[in-house]
């Protein structure tokens, strides 16, 4: 089985702090890791890999230093590893990321293609969805459990408040989750092997006959970013310290009953 | 020329979700702006009478798509009947619900019509005049007043404000070269409608040409999530309990006082993650966003990704032994303290306070 798994490096979010002046992103020092999500997604390649077969290929899109977050995903025990890196991808939407994605994921071919639900920093979970769209192929998203059987998938979807057992005929995509699994650590073999093994760099030269140059990049892509901004510091509300118990509840049941809340 | 807002609806198990109705509220302001129509368009198995109470919450007119294949919300079918309908009717707008059914479809819908979507608004604009007020009062774009005043008012594209790296940035975001202007929206951000059983509208059948042919996965089973899920966003008062209530029957005084208030009990994901309490109370990011009219959180400090799921709270108490955290600094009111001595007393104010009033009655 061919397993083709997209891989998005981003900040770590979580240490993201807001210029509250200018309402910008410091992003200096914050760390750069695999999307949880994606990260999910190369255990539950490897876990197909080693049941049944085949191998497993990591695609990216970004900026050369992403090939660092490839060299991980080659040390968890991935197979190889492409880099799409060009001038021309900068500033790609959704639609557009998934476009030139397509396009490579084509050249290679596959059997499944695994992406994570959502990157932590778009946040859109739009590129898994709009990937398939653009292969025609089949997807399942929200995907907390996964099994082969023979040539389909069956997966558990996630919905608010049920879940579907799926089976669909590869080839297909699955949008998984970071619940699915517990991603394994990188081996010490792995990581020797993973700076020994290349990573193909793929540029828009390399996908240009199948690429529509109007269609990727901020000039090709539909929607455009109008303003980014921070939120507001909230005004300070009043914070009470050293009260009785008593004088506590006084205080909370004034304000309950000031605004009729019971 | 692409005209009037469709708002495709969600339902399951023939049931329409609440987030359609805010859909429908929020496209009636905006359709005013433009002097267009809000359309909604309905799909399902044996759904037709549903059609009337979209009417009822503001739609002034329903596409009802009938089919035995969309009983049960599948990818291909619902992407290949709504992707007909905008291509035969050419909207203005079209919006989504950003539950896990919109955002499975709605991204593949745009790319088959080749246009953009913007993911999980919290709020739209048209009226060039409402976004500068908004900026100005709610963002950090308060400290550069002669940008959004230098924005043109001429500017009738769908303005589609999100949040992106975990809540810490907004973003607005245009779609002006392509048609029509997609969205999902985050459900429990835009206000409920208010229901007029005097509504009266069109209903419209479409024959859309999706057939069981189209299904390219087949369901095996349905199952239901055990218990009936409460729906922490439809509470108007929320008792919300983090790390502090210190562990699974730490909730119990938590019930206790939602139950005197008319309320339920929510969490932050450390309750959730330590399998304290179920995973639909959590509130935040990868939570549920809710606007309760009050919020009262216990021992709970206030994590940007916790705020981003409560900070639309009309009115936020917090009780917390840490009067720097930042709960306390979001808060309406903080009450430095421990919850395990302030809660249960509280409960009981609350128990005799009603009882006077019943007595006075
Ligand atoms: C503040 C802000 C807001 C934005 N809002 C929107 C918007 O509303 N609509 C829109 O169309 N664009 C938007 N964009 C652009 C969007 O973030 C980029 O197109 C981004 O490259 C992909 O979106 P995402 O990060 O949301 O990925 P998601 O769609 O959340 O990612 C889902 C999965 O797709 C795969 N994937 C995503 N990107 C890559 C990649 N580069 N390489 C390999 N695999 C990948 C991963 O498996 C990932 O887990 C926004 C950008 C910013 C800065
Ligand atoms: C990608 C991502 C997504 C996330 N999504 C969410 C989300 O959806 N929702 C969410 O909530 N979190 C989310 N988190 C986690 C979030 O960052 C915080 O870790 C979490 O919200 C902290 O929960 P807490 O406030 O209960 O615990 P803590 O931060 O540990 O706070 C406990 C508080 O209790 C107070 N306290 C302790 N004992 C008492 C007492 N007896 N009386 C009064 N006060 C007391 C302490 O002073 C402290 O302020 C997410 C994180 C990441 C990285």
């Amino acid at each position: 089985m061919k397993i083709l798994v997209c891989i998005k490096q981003v900040p770590d979010t979580a240490e993201v702090k807001l210029d509250p002046k200018t309402g910008r992103l410091i992003r200096e020092g914050v760390p750069s890791i695999i999307n949880h999500d994606d990260k999910a997604g190369i255990e539950a390649a490897l876990k197909l890999r080693d049941e049944v077969g085949g191998t497993v290929t990591v695609v990216t899109m970004g900026p050369p230093q992403a090939d660092v977050a490839l060299r991980e995903a080659l040390a968890m025990g991935c197979d190889d590893a492409y880099l799409l890196s060009a001038r021309e991808f900068g500033g790609s939407d959704t639609y557009a990321t998934a476009t030139i994605i397509a396009t490579a994921l084509k050249k290679i071919g596959f059997d499944v293609v695994i992406t994570g639900r959502q990157a932590i920093d778009g946040d859109t979970a739009q590129v898994g969805p709009q990937i398939a769209e653009q292969l025609g192929v089949p997807q399942v998203s929200y995907c907390e459990e996964l099994k082969v059987d023979g040539d389909y998938m069956i997966v558990r979807r996630q919905f608010e408040d049920q879940s579907h057992l799926l089976k669909v005929k590869t080839p297909c995509l699955i949008t998984c989750l970071a619940e699915l699994n517990e991603p394994r650590y990188m081996s010490v073999y792995g990581i020797v092997d993973a700076y020994k093994k290349d990573v193909t760099v793929w540029g828009f030269n390399d996908l240009k006959d199948n690429l529509n140059p109007d269609w990727i990049g901020l000039q090709g892509s539909p929607t455009n970013v109008f303003l980014s901004f921070g939120k507001k510091q909230k005004d300070a509300g009043t914070v009470l310290e050293n009260l009785s118990e008593d004088e506590a509840v006084q205080a909370i049941m004034d304000k309950l009953i000031e605004r009729h809340l019971i | 020329m692409s005209k009037d807002i469709f708002v495709v609806v969600e339902q399951r198990d023939g049931v329409v979700q609440k987030v359609s109705m805010e859909l429908i509220g929020e496209s009636v302001k905006l359709a005013g702006d433009l002097g267009e129509n809000v359309v909604a368009v309905l799909l399902g198995h044996n759904i037709k009478d549903k059609a009337q109470l979209l009417i009822e919450y503001g739609a002034s007119k329903v596409l009802v798509v009938d089919e035995p294949v969309l009983e049960h919300y599948t990818t291909e079918p619902y992407v290949k009947a709504v992707d007909y309908i905008v291509r035969k009717y050419e909207p203005n707008i079209v919006l989504f619900g950003a539950s896990s059914i919109g955002r499975d479809m709605a991204p593949r819908i745009a790319g088959r019509l080749h246009t953009g979507l913007t993911a999980d608004c919290t709020r739209l604009d048209i009226k060039v005049s409402n976004y500068q007020e908004y900026l100005l009062t709610k963002t950090s774009m308060e400290n550069n007043p002669d940008k959004v005043n230098s924005l043109d008012t001429s500017d009738t594209f769908l303005k589609m404000t999100r949040p992106a790296f975990g809540g810490n940035v907004m973003a607005t975001i245009v779609c002006r070269n392509y048609k029509p202007q997609m969205a999902t929206v985050r459900p429990g951000v835009m206000e409920m409608p208010v229901r007029n059983k005097d509504a009266k509208g069109e209903i419209e059948m479409v024959d859309t040409g999706v057939s069981m042919a189209d299904m390219n996965v087949e369901i095996l089973e349905v199952l239901p999530k055990k218990e009936k899920a409460v729906d922490i966003t439809e509470a108007k008062i929320l008792v919300s309990g983090g790390r502090g209530v210190g562990g699974p029957e730490g909730y119990d005084p938590l019930r206790a006082l939602a139950k005197e208030l008319g309320g339920e009990v929510s969490s932050s994901r450390i309750g959730v993650d330590n399998g304290w309490i179920e995973k639909d109370r959590q509130v935040g990011q990868t939570g549920k966003t809710v606007r309760p009219q009050l919020y009262l959180a216990c021992g709970i400090s206030g994590a940007i990704q916790h705020q981003a799921g409560m900070e639309g709270s009309e009115f936020i108490i917090a009780i917390n032994k840490d009067p720097l955290c930042p709960m306390m600094q979001l808060a309406d009111l903080g009450i430095q303290g421990d919850l395990k001595k302030i809660v249960p007393k509280l409960t009981e104010a609350v128990i005799k306070y009603k009882q006077g009033l019943a007595v006075d009655k």
